[in-house]
């Protein structure tokens, strides 16, 4: 990787960080045009199958532009890409939850808190279905996004058990 | 509103909070805050499903990725600046080692239609986890109908017009602070 490529991956993710209200996947456009349109770095296929490994491996959605930078520049390229998506708007973070502190117990605070708590659960369950239509190639599927929908609703055991049947699910019908 | 808790709770010491969060990392199919909501409410206690949901909300309206707003939050909250750093710090780690691998492992074997095939079933179930997910909070917040009301438009704009999320946390966020003022006034 190279000191202007380096640059690049800092500057670009960094830029996108700071726009990146409601979390990483809402500007997945803006890294589109970063690393297909404006740099070239790879293909459209490229990136779609990316953004597909990203969601299928656990851990936070917005590793996938660690897979970016690995594309672009190795291990390198991947620790750039994350630490620049992730370590500004950490600060940022940071120096909220202290102001949050100082302030815990205002009137206000709580009124912002509890009014941002219906759009937190709200984008949870958008994220779900938008996972679902993605997976939803045919009526196996459906019904294992259905019935893991009830089970992780109505029972408290652990929702790894519902994602052990699924990949036998997969293996034996998909 | 919220269910009352089981008085003692317990509280995180530094390596609790590295460990859960490298596991919340590790097993975070379909993306973090379900899992995050499952270990650290309805597995260890640290909150109570409307304290984490609050968490969250504001790691929305903050730019960068909310899981990450919200654990830098929440070690905070436990133990000041080592927190915020060690709680992210496990939940990126460990899935970064774990993608490294898989990038490779892909490029040799994602064409081989087994791994295809469970791929897509841990995905499909996944996304019944998520969907589950916001039932349940939903079910133990118990919000005011104001606040379901908004609660209904995030899903449907985010969901399934798939309106940009910015303009969804801006657009929606004066509605939902209206609806908690009114609720908490009339108290």
């Amino acid at each position: 990787m190279t000191a202007a490529v380096f640059w690049q991956l800092v500057l670009g993710f960094g830029a996108i960080s700071l726009v990146s209200v409601g979390g990483g996947i809402a500007v997945l456009p803006e890294m589109h045009r970063l690393v297909v349109e404006v740099h070239g770095w790879m293909s459209d296929a490229d990136f779609a199958q990316r953004f597909a490994l990203a969601q299928a491996a656990p851990g936070p959605n917005v590793l996938v532009v660690g897979l970016f930078g690995w594309h672009v520049g190795g291990v390198a390229g991947m620790l750039t890409a994350t630490l620049a998506m992730t370590l500004p708007t950490s600060f940022l973070a940071f120096a909220f939850s202290r102001l949050r502190t100082r302030l815990a117990g205002r009137f206000w605070l709580r009124v912002v808190e509890r009014g941002l708590v219906p759009i937190a659960v709200g984008l949870i369950g958008a994220s779900g279905l938008i996972l679902a239509q993605g997976t939803a190639t045919g009526w196996v599927p459906v019904v294992l996004t259905a019935c893991s929908t009830v089970f992780v609703w109505r029972t408290d055991f652990s929702p790894l058990w519902v994602l052990g049947a699924g990949a036998l699910v997969g293996l034996a019908f998909l | 509103m919220t269910e009352p808790d089981p008085p003692p709770r317990p509280v995180p010491t530094l390596l609790d909070l590295f460990l859960t969060y490298g596991r919340i990392g590790l097993i975070g199919f379909g993306g973090i805050n379900a899992w995050a909501r499952r270990v650290l409410v309805e597995e260890k206690r640290w909150l109570t499903d409307q304290e984490y949901a609050e968490t969250l909300g504001l790691g929305q309206v903050l730019p960068g990725p909310n899981a990450l707003n919200a654990a830098i939050m929440v070690g905070d909250r436990f133990h000041g600046t080592a927190g915020a750093i060690v709680g992210p710090g496990a939940m990126f780690g460990g899935p970064l080692l774990l993608l490294a691998g898989l990038a490779m492992f892909y490029d040799a074997y994602g064409d081989v239609p087994a791994v295809k095939a469970v791929l897509a079933g841990v995905a499909a179930a996944a996304a019944g986890m998520v969907l589950g997910t916001a039932a349940k909070m939903t079910q133990k917040i118990r919000p005011p109908p104001a606040l379901l009301a908004v609660g209904l438009c995030a899903l449907l704009a985010a969901g399934v017009f798939r309106v940009p999320l910015p303009y969804v946390v801006l657009g929606l966020a004066p509605f939902g602070i209206l609806g908690a003022w009114r609720a908490l006034s009339a108290k």
